[in-house]
């Protein structure tokens, strides 16, 4: 049997464009952006493990409690902006284009 | 004063109102016109069940005692809820394509839907929430006498108080969470309901909160100042607690049955978790946004020794602002009841789901299709479940006789649930998980749990004094606050670290070492690849006669109704229509998920199998999940060998044609040789008698000439004819032999004389007569017209001057060859591939015969299992007939 193209074609699977188009391409980041947001948020709540407490405080003044209120409250607000900013940016996505948000994500992780 | 009177009637009437809230909802849900009940909204502040009355008023208990540490109960379910896109869209996606009822549901079904560890996972979760549900109780009854105390005309019954309150919020979680079965169809009634607690709670305790800045401190200026002042001034939280019940919150806010149950079950639409990503952390920080100046303002305007769990209530009260104290106390009313409500009725779920129901299966062993309907028995036994669990957390409360013990309670029971989480998490984003090594995982964290956290927890003479002071059996290092001897740690810190990595160590190395079941894996690709396989994999085939017991038996689960409709939409999507579906494993699949919605995926699965017989998972289903490239691999090598098939066939079609056009052409040429053959003569023969005809005047002797020509051809014609006839008779193979016994040389002698007969050549004929002495068995007339031909054909062509003709005989063991040689020229070399051709004539001026004899010669001998040939180089005509001494029959 001669080699058809098809032949041709199993051996050599069809290789994903290397790069994206400009909006896939920012979808993607957004999509970066929204996972690394709890490694944000853990890291901004690790912040008072370095503040010195009551007991282990030494040399230098505790923390005040106030200045802890302020900054972890505003820290979490920042972490709720952000989510709403980011749910707000990819509103469209379930109902405009679903496949790229559910089969395609598979694909889209290699991005 | 009428406190009281009026307390009791405002409960009563939030009561009836979320009665006819509830009721109200459930009905908009039938009508199908609920379109803002399935709002965002709705499911974020019902997720708001996370903030039960410990949150309510124990985080300003605990705020007042431990300072900033109460914010971790918080953050951890904020960092939960900021990373939606990783963890909660794949487990809302799981639990709504999986149609899971609960998160022993769940975690069953990824591995392998193992009853055993759903049985596991559920009473994990009745021991670790029926003390919290007890604590509930706990602070509605605090509440209570908070307000028994302003009235000291009553005596405060607290007994009696706690009993009612448990009655009727088991009435209230009877009435609206066992209404209908599939658990999948969501609970709008309850789940509006606790949305409107939410609110109440929210509102109650913002209200509190500006009332004391903006009220007692006089703004916020002055009340961070306050803050400062007090004794939680200072930033004084311990940095292992502080990252450890983040961490916990953190689990136990994804493995809690009630938010399983909230967040997952009754999701209508995945894109709610969009909103509720930023709404529900938004909740959680309005919530605890006032809790610290609460606690701050409560320290220094309450007399010493006031309980500051109470403070949200007391502190408007002290103030003189009954109307405030009155929201406070039904905003900690409805953190107590919608915790109560919802954990009861996902407890009652798991516990008929994966122990009721299954031991009921099992005592009506092949069973599953016998009418009688199931509805009941599944509902009764949630309702049962639920009474059961009320009265657990009851007496729990009664005989823990609540006080402090009590509320270390929620930190324990969530250190309890979060055991869940290695099981999970691996079930959802490892392939290689199994359940056995879930099981382990589950059993080595429940164990250290129980050992260094809730025994001692809980006090009350569980665990001896001796084993707390000396470790168990007396071994040092089994101590349960100082594990493998590491002393010092917070016992919280110390169990929760020890029991998750233990738990986890367990779950990963049993997991690496075993080797999952067909169907754990078929789940297990399923869960992990979610995103993938939105369409599940085949694990069923079924025969026609079982779909009458399956109807019977999705009657008894799903209602009659529901399941003939259930049928009919299937029956109408195969085609069949008057009937009852095929059971093909697509529709079996639709069938056991829309009856897990209902029972639970161990449940439904097993009585599929009673009907069905058992599951079919095949090595080419889990290849196709495994990677569907193998199974493209399938089909092209498929099409390969249908291709390769048909070229084949292809070819032998051509070569038939071939062959056809072959012989069509050989027909077109005998047939035109033929015409020729016939032609010949016939024009010799009209001549002739034309000229008989039509000439005057003729001699005789010219007349008789013409008529012995004419007689002549004609007999040369017949000659033809009678070859022709006997060619095509032989040539298909009708010619019918007459096998006879006989001397070689009788024969020789019988041809020799009939040829040489009546000719006016001169041959003659050697032989040597001691070789022909041989006896023969073949059809004798036929092998002496062989001989006839061949001697003629030496008389005719011989062209020497004394024509000669040897014949000579050989035996040669199986076969006798007789060569007829003559003297002549013989045939020339070009002539002598043809000689045996059909008219093929050496020269045509001795066309004395039509050229038809060798032909027929070649075929009798063929016939005859022999051949007769062409010998070259013996200086003369040479043939040779072979014979075989017993001849075969040739094919006739």
């Amino acid at each position: 049997m001669k080699p058809t193209t098809d032949d041709i074609d199993r051996g050599q699977p069809v290789l994903p464009p290397v790069f994206l188009e400009r909006q896939s391409y920012r979808r993607r980041r957004l999509m970066d952006a929204a996972r690394l947001l709890p490694v944000l948020g853990m890291l901004l709540f690790a912040v008072p493990l370095l503040w010195p407490g009551a007991d282990t405080a030494g040399a230098t003044d505790p923390m005040p409690t106030s200045r802890a209120i302020l900054y972890i409250f505003s820290s979490w607000a920042l972490l709720i902006l952000a989510t709403v900013w980011f749910g707000f940016r990819t509103r469209g996505w379930n109902r405009a284009e679903p496949p790229v948000d559910e089969a395609d994500s598979a694909a889209r992780d290699r991005g | 004063m009428a406190t009281l009177n009026v307390l009791v009637l405002v409960c009563l009437g939030y009561v009836a109102l979320l009665f006819i809230v509830a009721f109200a909802a459930d009905r908009l849900a039938a009508t199908g016109r609920s379109t803002w009940l399935r709002s965002p909204l709705v499911y974020t502040l019902s997720m708001s069940i996370y903030c039960t009355a410990w949150t309510f008023y124990g985080a300003v208990g605990y705020a007042a005692r431990s300072g900033l540490e109460f914010l971790t109960i918080y953050l951890g379910p904020t960092l939960v809820m900021i990373g939606w896109w990783w963890g909660l869209r794949k487990l809302v996606r799981v639990g709504r394509s999986q149609r899971v009822t609960s998160i022993a549901d769940l975690i069953s079904s990824r591995y392998g839907k193992s009853n055993l560890l759903a049985i596991c996972v559920t009473i994990l979760a009745v021991i670790g929430v029926t003390p919290y549900i007890a604590l509930q109780l706990q602070s509605i009854t605090l509440s209570f006498s908070i307000f028994f105390d302003t009235d000291p005309m009553r005596e405060y019954g607290e007994a009696g108080v706690v009993f009612w309150v448990a009655a009727g919020l088991a009435v209230f979680a009877i009435l609206f969470g066992t209404r209908n079965l599939d658990a999948n169809e969501r609970h709008h009634g309850v789940v509006t309901a606790v949305a409107l607690e939410a609110i109440v709670k929210l509102v109650a305790l913002l209200a509190v909160g500006i009332f004391v800045v903006w009220g007692v401190s006089g703004g916020v200026g002055p009340t961070l100042d306050r803050i400062d002042a007090s004794d939680i001034g200072q930033w004084q939280v311990d940095s292992g607690r502080w990252a450890t019940i983040t961490f916990l919150s953190a689990a136990a806010f994804v493995c809690l049955p009630r938010m399983f149950q909230v967040m997952v079950v009754e999701n209508d639409d995945e894109r709610h978790l969009r909103t509720a990503a930023w709404a529900f952390p938004l909740y959680l920080l309005l919530i605890s946004l006032f809790v610290v100046p609460i606690a701050v303002v409560g320290l220094d305007v309450m007399p010493q020794g006031s309980n500051p769990d109470m403070f949200v209530l007391t502190l408007p009260l002290s103030q003189g602002q009954e109307a405030l104290a009155m929201l406070s106390f039904l905003g900690g009313f409805s953190s107590a009841t919608s915790m109560v409500i919802v954990a009861a009725m996902a407890l009652s779920t798991m516990v008929s789901n994966h122990i009721v129901m299954p031991i009921w299966l099992s005592s009506k062993v092949g069973s599953a299709s016998v009418s009688g309907d199931v509805r009941q028995v599944i509902l009764l036994a949630r309702r049962v479940s639920i009474a059961v669990i009320m009265a657990l957390g009851y007496f729990y409360f009664r005989l823990s006789g609540g006080g402090a013990a009590l509320a270390s309670i929620g930190l324990i029971a969530f250190a309890g649930i979060a055991q869940i989480l290695p099981a999970l998490v691996g079930g959802l984003f490892w392939r290689g998980a199994t359940r056995s090594g879930a099981f382990a995982g589950l059993t080595v964290g429940f164990v250290l749990w129980l050992y260094t956290l809730l025994l001692p927890g809980l006090g009350g003479g569980l665990l001896p004094e001796g084993i707390v002071e000396n470790g168990l059996f007396g071994i040092g290092w089994l101590r349960p606050h100082a594990l493998f001897g590491i002393e010092g740690m917070d016992p919280t810190v110390h169990s929760v670290m020890w029991s998750m990595a233990l738990n986890a160590t367990a779950f990963c190395l049993v997991s690496l070492m075993g080797f999952p079941s067909p169907l754990e894996r078929l789940q297990g690709a399923q869960f992990v690849n979610v995103f993938d396989h939105s369409a599940g994999p085949r694990g069923w085939t079924g025969s026609v006669a079982q779909s009458e017991d399956l109807m019977i038996m999705s009657q008894r689960i799903l209602g009659a109704g529901e399941a003939q409709e259930l049928f009919q939409r299937e029956a109408a999507l195969q085609g069949v229509y008057g009937r009852l579906p095929e059971p093909t494993p697509l529709f079996l699949e639709r069938l056991e998920r829309e009856l897990s919605g209902s029972v639970g995926a161990a449940t439904a699965h097993a009585m599929i199998g009673q009907i069905v017989g058992g599951s079919s998972v095949s090595v080419e289903d889990l290849l196709a999940v495994a990677d569907e490239s193998a199974q493209l691999m399938e089909y092209s090598s498929q099409l390969e060998a249908k291709s390769d098939e048909l070229s084949r066939t292809a070819r032998q079609l051509r070569e038939a044609n071939e062959k056809l056009t072959q012989i069509s052409l050989q027909k077109d040429a005998f047939l035109s040789q033929v015409s020729h053959e016939l032609r010949t003569p016939m024009t010799s023969i009209r001549a002739f008698s034309e000229i008989l005809r039509d000439t005057e005047g003729l001699e005789a002797d010219d007349k008789t000439r013409y008529a012995t020509i004419i007689h002549d051809e004609a007999l040369r014609l017949t000659r033809l004819l009678n070859d022709l006839l006997d060619l095509s008779v032989l040539e298909s193979g009708q010619v019918s032999l007459n096998m006879r016994e006989g001397s070689l040389s009788t024969i020789l002698d019988r041809a020799v004389s009939t040829a040489l007969t009546g000719s006016d050549r001169k041959l003659t004929v050697r032989r040597r007569r001691i070789n022909e002495a041989l006896m023969l068995h073949s059809d004798l007339d036929r092998l002496a017209q062989v001989f006839i031909n061949l001697i003629a054909n030496a008389q005719k062509y011989c062209d020497a001057a004394e024509p000669e003709l040897t014949i000579t005989v050989h035996n040669a063991g199986d076969r006798i060859m007789l060569d007829f040689i003559d003297n002549g020229s013989g045939i020339p070399p070009e002539a002598q591939a043809m000689v045996f051709e059909k008219f093929a004539r050496v020269s045509a001026e001795k066309a004395g015969g039509a050229g038809l004899g060798l032909a027929i010669c070649r075929e009798i001998m063929q016939r005859l299992g022999g051949d007769v040939s062409y010998l070259t180089g013996q200086g003369g005509g040479a043939f040779r007939v072979m014979l075989p001494v017993a001849p075969a029959l040739a094919a006739q």
